[in-house]
């Protein structure tokens, strides 16, 4: 899209296409502020299509609208962003996707919402700029790795003495390691492909796959290694 | 040895705990009298007593959607953030020995998974000895106690009171144990098997005694009648006296949970008074000067975060890890600079003098981005790889040559490179991809 926006606003990912999105937090301020940020669909292609805050609005307002992309907060009431994601697992396997936007900095937390079924996860201290992009990522398919995320994964499948239960999900690629550890510096997509000289489209690859195993993953510690962990 | 009463003692009179054991061990001979002390003191000294809080630190409970740690809902709140800092010299293993007592178990195996389960194994076999010798001294005494009251002429009674003795000793134990687990987390299941499996012993030895002993005494032939009646008058006291032994122990529960919730909102509201509500009352007053209020948010935010999701860094003097003093870097140039840094660590280590340098080198690396990086977000990512330590600074800045840089400025040459040369390290500094610089650091972890 070629038009400037006049507050500084972004450019649309989706070359005039445009995604449908539901927004999920139990603060109205924050919903504001996500919506005034993003949601001017002229500028950025995003149109949110409605709003929930605590889990059964937000389990109702999804099956009812049926978004492309869900912005799901990790802390809701009535159980929490994974509550939501059990009760729509059914939609889950048409178009819906989730990306989870949370301030929680607690890595069950985060990896509770991605082995749930979310797509991705993002702070919520992202720029406007890079929340657009994130959720185009998401609505195309791909997963998005904010850089802590990246660090909790590579925390999680970090070497320990258990032998995994399944050699296939249970360990990362030496490239995936890499992606991940790129992503965890602060690279885009774009720069990672740039520095392992593979396609963008490889580096997306790479990262869904890491997606893939967290989420089938059958290693008991990743759920209980973020409170076992510290000090090596 | 055997219940940590010496040790309890010792540290209410202020006195070495080997002179305490010295004295006890005198007192057995002297007619057994120390045995009977002991007794008392270990029904009344309270145990726990100036122990550490084994490992507190790690031992959090998860109570109303939020960590807290396990000890310190009880008195030793205090003490249990003082002494968590995994110290565990011979006092630890000595603990860990007397959780061993009569049960033979690897307590810590348990209480700290993914701990060092290495060093109690080897100390346990010692402690096994000590224990023996404990408990033969304490038999010992009792001999030496019986006969000093003059029952060696009727020699039968000594079993059967030595039995009673023994079975009491177990259920005691048992309670002793069952304090400790609480406090130091122990996990249930197959512990709480062998719990039973060991309270059941002591009673079954302390009826058996008692029959014996009765027996002894020549009332065995109304036995019969004795135990049929003793066995009625028990189901009737529990059949009245049940239901309201049962309401008390719920009652009991009830309130303990609602102190525990109350306990916790308390802190809550005093952290969030202390903290919160402050920095919103001076951004409040110094609305006018954005970067003053940016710098209180940011730094608020910080706090607020690690009070919430790690809850033992901000334990009192905390534990002194890379991971830490990184984060401590990354606040002050946070905070002095007004540009956003994002901090991913993965792993963790101690420190040394060399990974004290990497960070110093890390701190200079982060100032620069933060002053030269166009005011974008500073990226910091930290990991521990085996002994290798790295860590890479990125900005999104315009980026900058090394090689061009004059000879007299030493920002980058003397503060970066050569700190990390001098200690073992290399420093690379480099173009990002697609703008800005990347500064990587890598150290080699000081080998003990």
């Amino acid at each position: 899209m070629t038009d400037a926006a006049p507050t500084g606003g972004t450019p649309a990912e989706g070359g005039g296409r445009v995604a449908r999105v539901v927004l999920v937090d139990d603060h109205r301020m924050f919903r504001t502020g996500v919506r005034a940020e993003i949601g001017r669909t002229e500028v950025t292609g995003i149109d949110v299509v409605g709003e929930a805050d605590d889990v059964e609005s937000a389990v109702r307002v999804v099956a009812e609208t049926r978004p492309d992309v869900v912005l799901l907060d990790v802390h809701l009431p009535g159980g929490g962003g994974v509550e939501v994601l059990r009760r729509s697992a059914g939609l889950m396997g048409e178009q819906v996707k989730f990306l989870a936007l949370s301030v929680s900095d607690a890595a069950e937390d985060v990896i509770g919402v991605i082995r749930g079924g979310a797509r991705g996860y993002v702070t919520k201290t992202i720029t406007g700029t890079d929340l657009v992009n994130a959720v185009f990522r998401i609505a195309d398919g791909d997963a998005v790795f904010s850089p802590r995320l990246a660090g909790f994964v590579l925390d999680a499948f970090a070497a320990t003495d258990t032998p995994p239960v399944d050699e296939d999900l249970d360990r990362l690629t030496q490239r995936e390691r890499e992606v991940l550890r790129l992503i965890a510096r602060g690279y885009a997509y774009k720069e990672i492909a740039k520095q392992l000289f593979i396609s963008v489209k490889t580096v997306e690859s790479h990262v869904s796959a890491v997606l893939r195993k967290l989420q089938l993953s059958n290693r008991h510690e990743l759920t209980r290694w973020a409170t076992a962990r510290r000090l090596v | 040895m055997l219940g940590g009463v010496a040790h309890g003692l010792a540290v209410h009179l202020g006195l070495p705990v080997a002179w305490v054991r010295v004295a006890f061990v005198l007192l057995f001979f002297a007619q057994g009298i120390g045995a009977l002390l002991y007794a008392a003191f270990w029904f009344v000294v309270p145990i726990g007593i100036g122990e550490p809080a084994q490992r507190g630190g790690a031992h959090w409970v998860y109570v109303n959607g939020a960590f807290v740690p396990a000890g310190s809902w009880q008195a030793s709140g205090a003490s249990g953030a003082e002494l968590s800092k995994g110290r565990r010299g011979w006092i630890g293993r000595l603990r860990e020995l007397l959780q061993h007592a009569l049960q033979g178990e690897p307590a810590t195996a348990v209480a700290e998974p993914g701990g060092e389960p290495a060093p109690g194994r080897a100390g346990r076999r010692q402690g096994g000895l000590g224990q023996l010798a404990a408990l033969v001294m304490v038999v010992i005494g009792l001999i030496a106690l019986l006969n000093a009251l003059g029952v060696q002429t009727a020699r039968p009674y000594t079993w059967p009171l030595l039995a009673i003795g023994v079975g009491v000793a177990l259920v005691w134990r048992q309670a002793d144990d069952s304090r400790w687990q609480r406090w130091f987390g122990l996990e249930e299941g197959e512990k709480r098997r062998g719990a039973y499996t060991r309270v059941g012993g002591g009673v079954l030895l302390v009826v058996a005694g008692t029959i014996a002993f009765l027996a002894m005494q020549g009332s065995g032939s109304t036995l019969g009648s004795v135990v049929e009646a003793s066995l009625a008058v028990l189901a009737g006291v529990l059949v009245l006296v049940g239901p309201y032994a049962l309401r008390m122990w719920q009652d009991l529960g009830a309130e303990r949970t609602a102190r525990i919730r109350a306990q916790e909102r308390a802190e809550i509201a005093a952290h969030v008074h202390d903290s919160v509500l402050h920095t919103l009352t001076l951004i409040q007053r110094r609305a006018e000067d954005p970067k003053e209020v940016l710098r209180l948010a940011r730094a608020q935010e910080r706090e607020l975060r690690l009070w919430l999701y790690r809850p033992e860094a901000v334990a009192e003097d905390a534990p002194d890890t890379m991971a830490e003093s990184l984060r401590a870097v990354v606040a002050e140039v946070e905070d002095r600079h007004g540009v956003p840094v994002e901090l991913v660590v993965v792993g963790d280590c101690p420190m040394d003098e060399r990974i004290a340098a990497q960070m110093q080198a890390a701190r200079e690396a982060t100032v620069n981005a933060a002053k030269y990086g166009g005011g974008g977000p500073v990226q910091v990512y930290a990991e521990v790889e085996g002994e290798t330590v790295s860590v890479f600074v990125r900005d999104h800045g315009p980026g900058f040559d090394p090689d061009t840089v004059p000879e007299d400025r030493m920002g980058v040459r003397e503060s970066i490179i050569g700190r990390m040369k001098r200690n073992g390290g290399t420093a690379r500094v480099r173009p990002a991809p697609d703008g800005g610089t990347e500064v990587e650091l890598e150290m080699e972890r000081t080998n003990d």
